[in-house]
Protein backbone atom coordinates (compact mmCIF):
# COMPACT_ATOMS: atom_id res chain seq x y z
CA UNK A 1 0.00 0.00 0.00
CA UNK A 2 1.67 3.32 -1.40
CA UNK A 3 1.83 5.64 1.42
CA UNK A 4 -0.66 9.04 1.00
CA UNK A 5 0.28 12.04 -0.37
CA UNK A 6 -1.57 14.46 2.48
CA UNK A 7 -0.54 16.50 4.86
CA UNK A 8 -0.95 15.68 8.14
CA UNK A 9 -4.48 14.77 8.81
CA UNK A 10 -6.17 14.47 12.46
CA UNK A 11 -9.87 14.09 11.47
CA UNK A 12 -12.96 13.55 13.19
CA UNK A 13 -14.26 10.25 12.55
CA UNK A 14 -13.83 10.37 9.04
CA UNK A 15 -10.62 9.69 7.13
CA UNK A 16 -9.97 12.37 5.11
CA UNK A 17 -6.78 11.13 3.70
CA UNK A 18 -8.19 8.24 2.41
CA UNK A 19 -6.07 6.39 4.48
CA UNK A 20 -7.32 3.95 6.99
CA UNK A 21 -8.98 5.45 10.36
CA UNK A 22 -8.06 3.34 13.20
CA UNK A 23 -10.17 2.55 16.36
CA UNK A 24 -9.57 0.15 19.39
CA UNK A 25 -11.08 -2.12 21.50
CA UNK A 26 -9.41 -3.06 24.84
CA UNK A 27 -8.81 -6.52 26.19
CA UNK A 28 -8.74 -6.79 30.12
CA UNK A 29 -8.74 -9.03 32.90
CA UNK A 30 -6.58 -11.02 35.18
CA UNK A 31 -3.21 -13.06 34.39
CA UNK A 32 -2.85 -15.88 32.21
CA UNK A 33 -7.09 -15.39 31.69
CA UNK A 34 -6.64 -15.63 27.87
CA UNK A 35 -6.29 -12.24 26.89
CA UNK A 36 -3.30 -13.03 24.57
CA UNK A 37 -5.20 -16.11 22.60
CA UNK A 38 -8.38 -13.95 22.38
CA UNK A 39 -6.89 -11.39 20.52
CA UNK A 40 -4.36 -13.91 18.53
CA UNK A 41 -7.65 -15.91 17.72
CA UNK A 42 -8.84 -13.08 15.56
CA UNK A 43 -5.74 -11.12 14.39
CA UNK A 44 -4.75 -10.95 10.97
CA UNK A 45 -1.01 -10.69 11.96
CA UNK A 46 0.59 -12.71 14.95
CA UNK A 47 -0.39 -10.32 18.02
CA UNK A 48 2.77 -8.16 18.48
CA UNK A 49 4.12 -7.04 21.67
CA UNK A 50 5.02 -3.26 22.57
CA UNK A 51 6.96 -2.53 25.49
CA UNK A 52 6.45 0.95 27.96
CA UNK A 53 9.62 1.26 29.84
CA UNK A 54 9.31 2.58 33.36
CA UNK A 55 12.83 3.39 35.14
CA UNK A 56 13.15 4.94 38.64
CA UNK A 57 16.23 5.40 40.18
CA UNK A 58 16.66 4.54 43.90
CA UNK A 59 19.41 4.78 46.27
CA UNK A 60 21.46 1.59 46.96
CA UNK A 61 19.95 -0.23 50.61
CA UNK A 62 23.43 -1.56 50.65
CA UNK A 63 26.29 0.43 52.38
CA UNK A 64 28.85 -0.67 50.87
CA UNK A 65 28.00 0.91 47.42
CA UNK A 66 26.51 4.70 48.14
CA UNK A 67 25.81 4.54 44.38
CA UNK A 68 22.47 4.98 43.31
CA UNK A 69 21.18 1.94 41.02
CA UNK A 70 18.37 1.89 38.13
CA UNK A 71 16.04 -0.38 38.31
CA UNK A 72 14.03 -0.43 35.44
CA UNK A 73 10.73 -2.63 34.39
CA UNK A 74 8.83 -2.80 31.20
CA UNK A 75 5.09 -3.70 30.73
CA UNK A 76 4.38 -5.55 28.10
CA UNK A 77 1.03 -5.06 26.27
CA UNK A 78 -0.17 -7.56 23.02
CA UNK A 79 -2.02 -6.45 20.29
CA UNK A 80 -3.87 -7.19 17.48
CA UNK A 81 -5.13 -5.84 14.08
CA UNK A 82 -8.46 -6.64 12.46
CA UNK A 83 -8.89 -5.22 8.73
CA UNK A 84 -12.23 -3.79 8.43
CA UNK A 85 -12.61 -2.31 4.73
CA UNK A 86 -10.16 -0.44 3.13
CA UNK A 87 -10.44 2.61 5.13
CA UNK A 88 -10.97 0.85 8.73
CA UNK A 89 -8.70 -1.18 11.21
CA UNK A 90 -9.40 -2.45 14.52
CA UNK A 91 -6.55 -3.00 17.02
CA UNK A 92 -7.24 -4.89 19.76
CA UNK A 93 -4.88 -3.85 22.97
CA UNK A 94 -4.50 -6.61 25.96
CA UNK A 95 -4.33 -4.44 29.15
CA UNK A 96 -0.84 -4.71 31.19
CA UNK A 97 -1.41 -7.39 33.60
CA UNK A 98 -0.55 -5.28 36.86
CA UNK A 99 -2.27 -3.18 38.69
CA UNK A 100 0.08 -0.88 39.09
CA UNK A 101 0.00 -0.11 35.60
CA UNK A 102 -3.25 1.87 35.68
CA UNK A 103 -1.14 5.19 34.05
CA UNK A 104 -1.43 2.95 31.05
CA UNK A 105 -4.77 2.17 31.05
CA UNK A 106 -6.28 5.97 30.25
CA UNK A 107 -3.98 5.68 27.01
CA UNK A 108 -5.45 2.28 26.04
CA UNK A 109 -9.23 3.63 26.64
CA UNK A 110 -8.80 7.06 25.52
CA UNK A 111 -11.01 7.18 22.13
CA UNK A 112 -11.75 3.22 22.47
CA UNK A 113 -15.00 1.55 21.41
CA UNK A 114 -14.76 -0.56 24.78
CA UNK A 115 -13.31 -3.09 26.48
CA UNK A 116 -13.89 -7.21 26.69
CA UNK A 117 -12.75 -7.89 30.43
CA UNK A 118 -12.43 -11.83 30.18
CA UNK A 119 -12.83 -14.27 33.24
CA UNK A 120 -11.82 -17.36 34.38
CA UNK A 121 -14.82 -18.26 37.28
CA UNK A 122 -12.19 -19.81 39.08
CA UNK A 123 -10.83 -16.71 39.75
CA UNK A 124 -12.87 -14.38 39.58
CA UNK A 125 -12.00 -11.23 41.70
CA UNK A 126 -9.02 -11.07 39.38
CA UNK A 127 -11.14 -8.73 37.43
CA UNK A 128 -12.52 -6.72 40.26
CA UNK A 129 -10.27 -3.87 39.34
CA UNK A 130 -11.26 -3.83 35.42
CA UNK A 131 -14.74 -3.72 36.04
CA UNK A 132 -14.46 -1.16 38.64
CA UNK A 133 -12.15 1.15 35.60
CA UNK A 134 -14.81 0.18 33.14
CA UNK A 135 -17.66 1.37 35.44
CA UNK A 136 -16.18 4.38 36.77
CA UNK A 137 -14.75 5.64 33.50
CA UNK A 138 -18.05 4.57 31.62
CA UNK A 139 -16.47 2.45 29.08
CA UNK A 140 -18.82 0.21 27.50
CA UNK A 141 -17.76 -3.21 28.24
CA UNK A 142 -18.57 -6.49 27.78
CA UNK A 143 -17.87 -9.89 30.18
CA UNK A 144 -16.48 -13.03 28.47
CA UNK A 145 -16.08 -16.18 30.77
CA UNK A 146 -12.93 -18.19 29.12
CA UNK A 147 -14.26 -21.64 29.42
CA UNK A 148 -10.78 -23.21 29.41
CA UNK A 149 -12.27 -26.69 29.16
CA UNK A 150 -15.33 -26.17 26.91
CA UNK A 151 -17.57 -26.18 30.37
CA UNK A 152 -18.88 -23.28 32.10
CA UNK A 153 -18.79 -23.75 35.73
CA UNK A 154 -20.90 -20.73 36.39
CA UNK A 155 -24.17 -19.35 34.73
CA UNK A 156 -23.68 -15.85 32.96
CA UNK A 157 -26.18 -14.55 35.55
CA UNK A 158 -24.61 -15.78 38.37
CA UNK A 159 -21.21 -14.28 37.51
CA UNK A 160 -23.41 -10.90 36.80
CA UNK A 161 -24.70 -11.52 40.58
CA UNK A 162 -21.02 -11.89 41.90
CA UNK A 163 -20.48 -8.95 39.55
CA UNK A 164 -22.90 -6.96 40.46
CA UNK A 165 -22.82 -5.00 37.12
CA UNK A 166 -25.67 -3.06 35.67
CA UNK A 167 -28.12 -6.16 34.35
CA UNK A 168 -27.83 -4.66 30.76
CA UNK A 169 -23.88 -5.53 30.82
CA UNK A 170 -23.73 -8.47 28.77
CA UNK A 171 -21.90 -11.17 30.19
CA UNK A 172 -20.92 -13.93 27.94
CA UNK A 173 -19.68 -17.43 27.43
CA UNK A 174 -16.39 -17.75 25.26
CA UNK A 175 -13.90 -19.77 23.72
CA UNK A 176 -10.85 -17.57 23.44
CA UNK A 177 -9.54 -19.67 21.19
CA UNK A 178 -12.09 -19.86 18.47
CA UNK A 179 -12.21 -16.78 16.13
CA UNK A 180 -16.06 -17.07 15.64
CA UNK A 181 -16.78 -17.03 19.39
CA UNK A 182 -13.91 -14.29 19.43
CA UNK A 183 -16.29 -12.24 16.84
CA UNK A 184 -18.78 -12.55 18.61
CA UNK A 185 -17.76 -11.30 21.65
CA UNK A 186 -16.59 -8.28 19.57
CA UNK A 187 -19.76 -7.82 18.25
CA UNK A 188 -21.79 -7.86 21.41
CA UNK A 189 -19.41 -5.33 22.71
CA UNK A 190 -20.09 -3.18 19.43
CA UNK A 191 -23.67 -3.26 19.84
CA UNK A 192 -23.77 -2.71 23.50
CA UNK A 193 -21.33 0.37 22.82
CA UNK A 194 -24.08 1.47 20.03
CA UNK A 195 -26.93 0.83 22.71
CA UNK A 196 -25.07 2.86 24.74
CA UNK A 197 -24.67 5.58 22.57
CA UNK A 198 -27.89 6.07 21.41
CA UNK A 199 -29.35 5.89 25.24
CA UNK B 1 20.98 8.82 35.68
CA UNK B 2 24.07 8.24 33.20
CA UNK B 3 22.76 7.15 29.55
CA UNK B 4 26.49 5.55 29.10
CA UNK B 5 25.64 3.14 32.05
CA UNK B 6 25.75 -0.51 30.67
CA UNK B 7 23.76 -2.48 33.15
CA UNK B 8 20.25 -2.59 32.37
CA UNK B 9 21.09 0.32 29.31
CA UNK B 10 19.49 -0.75 27.10
CA UNK B 11 15.71 -0.49 29.07
CA UNK B 12 17.67 3.55 29.99
CA UNK B 13 19.27 4.04 26.85
CA UNK B 14 16.69 4.34 23.69
CA UNK B 15 15.71 7.97 25.25
CA UNK B 16 18.97 8.90 24.21
CA UNK B 17 17.68 9.13 20.39
CA UNK B 18 15.15 11.38 22.11
CA UNK B 19 17.10 13.54 24.02
CA UNK B 20 16.31 12.46 26.96
CA UNK B 21 12.25 13.84 26.28
CA UNK B 22 9.51 11.50 27.19
CA UNK B 23 6.86 13.77 25.08
CA UNK B 24 6.71 15.35 21.72
CA UNK B 25 5.48 18.40 20.97
CA UNK B 26 2.46 16.33 18.69
CA UNK B 27 0.78 13.33 20.94
CA UNK B 28 0.98 10.49 18.64
CA UNK B 29 -2.06 7.61 20.46
CA UNK B 30 -0.67 4.23 20.72
CA UNK B 31 -3.48 3.28 17.62
CA UNK B 32 -2.80 6.16 15.44
CA UNK B 33 -1.93 5.15 11.52
CA UNK B 34 1.26 6.92 10.52
CA UNK B 35 2.60 7.14 6.87
CA UNK B 36 4.89 8.99 4.96
CA UNK B 37 4.40 11.86 3.01
CA UNK B 38 6.44 12.77 -0.06
CA UNK B 39 9.08 14.62 1.66
CA UNK B 40 9.35 11.95 4.00
CA UNK B 41 9.83 9.29 1.20
CA UNK B 42 12.72 11.52 -0.38
CA UNK B 43 14.59 11.77 2.97
CA UNK B 44 15.09 8.04 3.78
CA UNK B 45 18.31 8.05 3.22
CA UNK B 46 19.21 11.32 4.83
CA UNK B 47 18.26 10.17 7.87
CA UNK B 48 19.53 9.51 11.41
CA UNK B 49 19.34 5.62 11.59
CA UNK B 50 16.29 5.46 13.95
CA UNK B 51 14.08 7.71 11.43
CA UNK B 52 15.38 6.07 8.77
CA UNK B 53 14.23 2.13 10.17
CA UNK B 54 10.81 3.96 10.95
CA UNK B 55 10.31 6.04 7.51
CA UNK B 56 11.52 2.53 5.71
CA UNK B 57 9.00 0.17 8.04
CA UNK B 58 6.32 2.98 6.67
CA UNK B 59 6.41 1.64 2.94
CA UNK B 60 3.33 0.30 4.73
CA UNK B 61 1.25 2.62 6.95
CA UNK B 62 1.17 1.18 10.22
CA UNK B 63 0.43 1.92 13.62
CA UNK B 64 2.66 3.81 16.80
CA UNK B 65 1.82 0.22 18.53
CA UNK B 66 3.09 -1.45 15.49
CA UNK B 67 6.04 0.39 14.56
CA UNK B 68 7.01 0.11 18.40
CA UNK B 69 6.77 -3.70 18.32
CA UNK B 70 8.07 -4.49 14.96
CA UNK B 71 11.70 -2.15 15.77
CA UNK B 72 11.87 -3.19 19.66
CA UNK B 73 11.79 0.53 20.50
CA UNK B 74 9.55 0.98 23.80
CA UNK B 75 6.34 2.99 22.57
CA UNK B 76 7.02 6.11 24.91
CA UNK B 77 10.24 6.28 22.75
CA UNK B 78 8.36 5.74 19.28
CA UNK B 79 5.86 7.99 20.17
CA UNK B 80 8.18 10.92 21.09
CA UNK B 81 10.48 10.06 17.70
CA UNK B 82 7.04 9.74 15.59
CA UNK B 83 5.57 12.97 16.82
CA UNK B 84 8.69 15.09 16.01
CA UNK B 85 8.66 13.37 12.07
CA UNK B 86 5.05 14.81 12.16
CA UNK B 87 5.85 18.39 13.25
CA UNK B 88 8.56 18.09 10.70
CA UNK B 89 6.31 17.15 7.96
CA UNK B 90 8.49 13.40 7.21
CA UNK B 91 4.84 11.34 8.40
CA UNK B 92 1.25 12.15 9.01
CA UNK B 93 -1.39 10.81 10.89
CA UNK B 94 -4.75 9.42 11.00
CA UNK B 95 -6.47 8.84 13.89
CA UNK B 96 -9.31 10.15 15.58
CA UNK B 97 -8.88 13.71 17.14
CA UNK B 98 -11.29 13.58 19.71
CA UNK B 99 -10.70 11.26 23.33
CA UNK B 100 -14.66 10.90 23.09
CA UNK B 101 -16.44 7.86 22.25
CA UNK B 102 -16.48 6.63 18.38
CA UNK B 103 -19.71 8.05 17.27
CA UNK B 104 -22.38 5.90 15.64
CA UNK B 105 -21.58 5.88 11.81
CA UNK B 106 -17.93 4.55 13.07
CA UNK B 107 -19.86 2.12 15.46
CA UNK B 108 -21.98 0.54 12.68
CA UNK B 109 -19.33 0.58 10.53
CA UNK B 110 -17.16 -1.59 12.92
CA UNK B 111 -20.09 -3.51 13.55
CA UNK B 112 -20.72 -4.29 9.48
CA UNK B 113 -17.07 -5.01 9.13
CA UNK B 114 -16.99 -7.52 11.90
CA UNK B 115 -20.06 -9.17 11.03
CA UNK B 116 -18.64 -9.54 7.44
CA UNK B 117 -15.62 -11.50 8.45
Amino acid sequence: MASKPSDMVVSPDEATSGGPMPVKIVVAGGFAVGKTTFIGSISEIEPLTTEAALTKVSEGVDDTSKVATKTSTTVAMDFGRITLGDDLILYLFGTPGQDRFWFMWDELVRGAIGAVVLIDTRRLEECFPAVDYFEENQIPFVVGMNCFDGQATHSPDDVREALAVSPDTPVLLIDARERVSTRDTLLELVQHALVRATA
Amino acid sequence: MSLGDAGDGLRVRPYAITGGRTRAATEVPIEAIVYRTPKGEKAVSSMSLERRQILSILASPQSAAEISARLRLPLGVARVVLGDLVDEGFVALNTRSASGRPDLRLLERVLDGLQAL
